[in-house]
């Protein structure tokens, strides 16, 4: 049945996340934005909502709540209204933490799982974009090689979030058996992480390329074992992941040039009375409107446990799309003031065409 | 809890509407080719098909709300032929209007007439406030003298809600609109427009000369002209968004049709459409194409949202007007891209993309253009009245 209703505990959670975002996201996002570099302690006071953790079974010390992709994409749709880059640096781990939770073994899971659910942040990524203009996440250059003792991984990542400090990597492979993906400790041999990526947006989530040189693992590093992991289904859930960040950031943009547009005046009257500037921004509620819907819809089909292959396709491609003309006209909106640092707009801009390059960062 | 999946039962009709379409279709270019005869309310072929009703029996509530699933329904029908709709339903939008402005009496009494809803005029379309028509009280009877054009379903129509003023210096508080049977003296469909697309359905020109009408066919009732506010017109623009989520729907199921048909043709040619995958390993038609379903389904959903709030008892003022616009756009968008993608195929008239091309043209322009929507989502967004913003 087709409903749009949340439930009582996901308003809760919206509302939570929206007030935390407000509070504790965007005062500090400019200002880290600035250093590249992250405030710690976020990313601690994130870690202590939980958001990780909760949703890890209990016997390896989660709080056993069932995964929610919809409640997930309702949170990070809230965080990145806040701030993106923070948003995605604390959640980040989710992507490596829900593969392991949805496809890995039972030795897996005891291995890795109760690293997310200690008190303190802890950092492990999930590496799947490569550099150069070619990649294509369904067909990655990066190839897994059989082994007498399990594989051997070659290949370059780019783009690997938390790659400062991340304990882990799930690298991902074209293997024999098709699309697979790998943990790689950060002390592997034969891996080396590149000094830290200087990008256009997100600038203070430390990212990194991988370079991997014959980095040997054990058969049983291969996420889900010998049966291997239904990685489109991961990489399904990570898009969907992305693009309800993209709202976010749309929604920011949208509510940032309502108020500037009735205030700014020209020509004896508010610019928001122009057609021009009215209807543009009308333009940019409806596409962040339009965008969520398919968030949700890709939400949904993986919270039942159905083939979003498609729906994540669409959420991600649109999304990425229309976050990034929303804070285009966000700009436009502002004039010479979206252009400068002192108003939030030309960050968002720069943001959002990152957030639309990446791949696997994020998780619902 | 959120979910956007079909039930049985939502599938079983849609399935079912979707069965009928396809005879529909059988007709669909003749109508088109030939204007001026309507096609008939039934077709033979289809006698024996479930109605509507039976296709709705059984329904629970873990099935999708009325209020949503009407806007499938819309989109299976039209997803056959725009204009060639088995069972016609009875009613055109001067049955929503009576529904929503009307007194329980006048429901009552005229609910089983077919009503053309006539507003525009050769001066005035997309501000309604400018209508010039006029009514005049003489007795126990109202005279009424005017011009209508754009009247959809007029031809056909029993019987129509027209609008007119009681006062030009009022303003928008002095319109008000009547109930005008077909055959009354003075009221005379003067010609059916020919048209771009939706060819088959009939949108006639009214002239109205010394037309009388009884006092008690003022819809609502309200004689007297208010002061302050805008007075009835609030409530019959009301019907609007109701009416709107079903306009963007009729354009999504012919936009579905021209996907459906462009995506058999590149499978007939050795072209899948790959999901999951990024842009560099597809080529330009797949990518093309993918985003164009992507905006369908983006449209799509913001139908569903209005409709559901709608539902809901919830306002839906905007989301209503967001629908619109959106979908009013993207079905344009969509049947020009199948037409650049399938090339001659696309413009030949041997084949139905070409017609659904024309005929999705109109559901950016009737029941308020996208530019009017955008000024009502603006005016939202900004907590603008219609005189801070028009």
């Amino acid at each position: 049945m087709i409903s749009f209703k949340l439930t009582d505990e996901q308003e809760m959670v919206r509302d939570a996340m929206r007030d935390f975002a407000a509070e504790a996201l965007r005062p500090i996002g400019r200002k880290c934005d600035e250093e590249s570099k992250l405030s710690e302690a976020t990313l601690a006071q994130i870690w202590e909502l939980g958001l990780v953790s909760t949703q890890l079974p209990e016997d390896f010390g989660g709080a056993g709540e069932p995964r929610s992709p919809i409640t997930q994409a309702l949170v990070l749709e809230e965080l990145a209204w806040g701030d993106a880059t923070l948003a995605l640096a604390a959640v980040a781990p989710a992507a490596f933490a829900f593969a392991i939770a949805d496809h890995g073994t039972d030795e897996q899971k005891r291995q890795y799982l109760p690293l997310f659910c200690g008190a303190s942040y802890h950092a492990a990524s999930l590496a799947a974009i490569e550099p150069g203009p070619t990649f294509d996440v369904l067909r990655p250059n990066t190839v897994a090689e059989p082994h007498p003792r399990g594989f051997v991984l070659c290949g370059a990542k780019c783009l690997v979030p938390m790659a400062d400090r991340a304990s882990h990597f799930l690298v991902v492979a074209q293997s024999r058996d098709g699309l697979d993906a790998f943990i790689v400790p950060r002390d592997a041999k034969g891996l080396q992480i590149s000094e830290p990526e200087k990008n256009l947006g997100l600038r203070a989530l430390p990212t990194a390329g991988l370079a991997l040189d014959r980095v040997e693992v054990a058969a049983s590093d291969r996420l889900g074992g010998e049966s291997g992991s239904d990685l489109r289904r991961l990489l399904a859930g990570s898009r969907t992941a992305l693009a309800a960040a993209m709202v976010g950031v749309a929604r920011a943009a949208v509510e940032y040039a309502v108020p500037y547009a009735k205030d700014r005046v020209a020509f004896g009257q508010a610019i928001a009375q122009k057609q021009g500037i009215a209807f543009k921004v009308a333009d940019m509620h409806i596409e962040t409107e339009a965008s969520r819907w398919l968030v949700w819809k890709a939400a949904c089909q993986l919270e039942l446990g159905l083939d979003a292959t498609r729906s994540a396709h669409f959420a991600r491609s649109y999304a990425a799309e229309q976050c990034l003309a929303v804070t285009d006209a966000g700009i436009q909106v502002l004039g010479g003031h979206g252009f400068v640092r002192e108003h939030p707009v030309e960050m968002w801009y720069r943001n959002a065409r990152t957030l639309g390059v990446l791949e696997g960062t994020l998780a619902v | 809890m959120i979910n956007f999946e079909l039930s049985e039962n939502d599938r079983k009709v849609i399935e079912g509407l979707r069965a009928q379409a396809l005879v529909a279709r059988q007709y669909a270019r003749y109508y088109d080719e030939n204007e001026h005869e309507f096609p008939p309310d039934e077709l033979e072929e289809a006698k024996n098909f479930p109605s509507l009703s039976e296709l709705l029996e059984g329904r629970t509530d873990q099935d999708t709300p009325i209020s949503v699933l009407g806007m499938l329904i819309v989109a299976a029908q039209t997803w056959g032929d725009y204009s060639v709709r088995m069972r016609r339903e009875r009613g055109g939008l001067g049955n929503a209007a009576l529904r929503a402005a009307g007194t329980p009496e006048q429901i009552e009494k005229w609910q089983g007439l077919i009503l053309a809803m006539a507003i525009t005029e050769p001066g005035c379309g997309s501000d309604p406030s400018m209508v010039q028509m006029s009514a005049v009280l003489d007795g126990d009877e109202w005279v009424l003298n005017g011009e209508k054009i754009f009247v959809t379903t007029g031809c056909r129509a029993d019987g129509v809600i027209v609008w007119a003023t009681l006062d030009k210096s009022a303003g928008r508080a002095g319109i008000k609109s009547f109930l005008v049977e077909k055959g009354t003296p003075g009221f005379v469909v003067t010609h059916k427009e020919k048209k771009l697309g939706i060819r088959a359905d009939d949108t006639a020109a009214y002239v109205f000369k010394d037309c009388r009408i009884p006092r008690e066919n003022l819809i609502g009732l309200q004689e007297e002209i208010p002061k302050h506010s805008s007075g009835g017109f609030r409530n019959v623009m009301k019907t609007f968004n109701m009416t709107r989520p079903g306009v963007a729907a009729i354009g999504i199921g012919m936009a579905e049709a021209a996907l459906d048909f462009t995506r058999d043709h590149l499978r007939d040619a050795g072209i899948e459409i790959e999901y999951g995958g990024g842009i560099h390993g597809a080529s330009a038609v797949v990518e093309r194409f993918r985003r164009l379903e992507a905006l369908c389904e983006a449209a799509q959903l913001t139908i569903w949202r209005a409709a559901w709030l709608s539902g809901e008892g919830q306002p839906n003022n905007m989301e209503a007007s967001v629908c619109k616009a959106k979908a009013g756009a993207a079905v344009r968008e969509i049947t020009q891209g199948c037409i650049e993608i399938l090339g001659p195929m696309g413009v030949s008239r041997d084949h139905l993309l070409e017609k659904w091309f024309r005929d999705v043209r109109i559901t950016d322009i009737y029941e308020g253009t996208g530019e009017i929507q955008r000024m009502i989502i603006a005016r939202g967004l900004f907590d603008y009245t219609r005189a801070e913003l028009n």
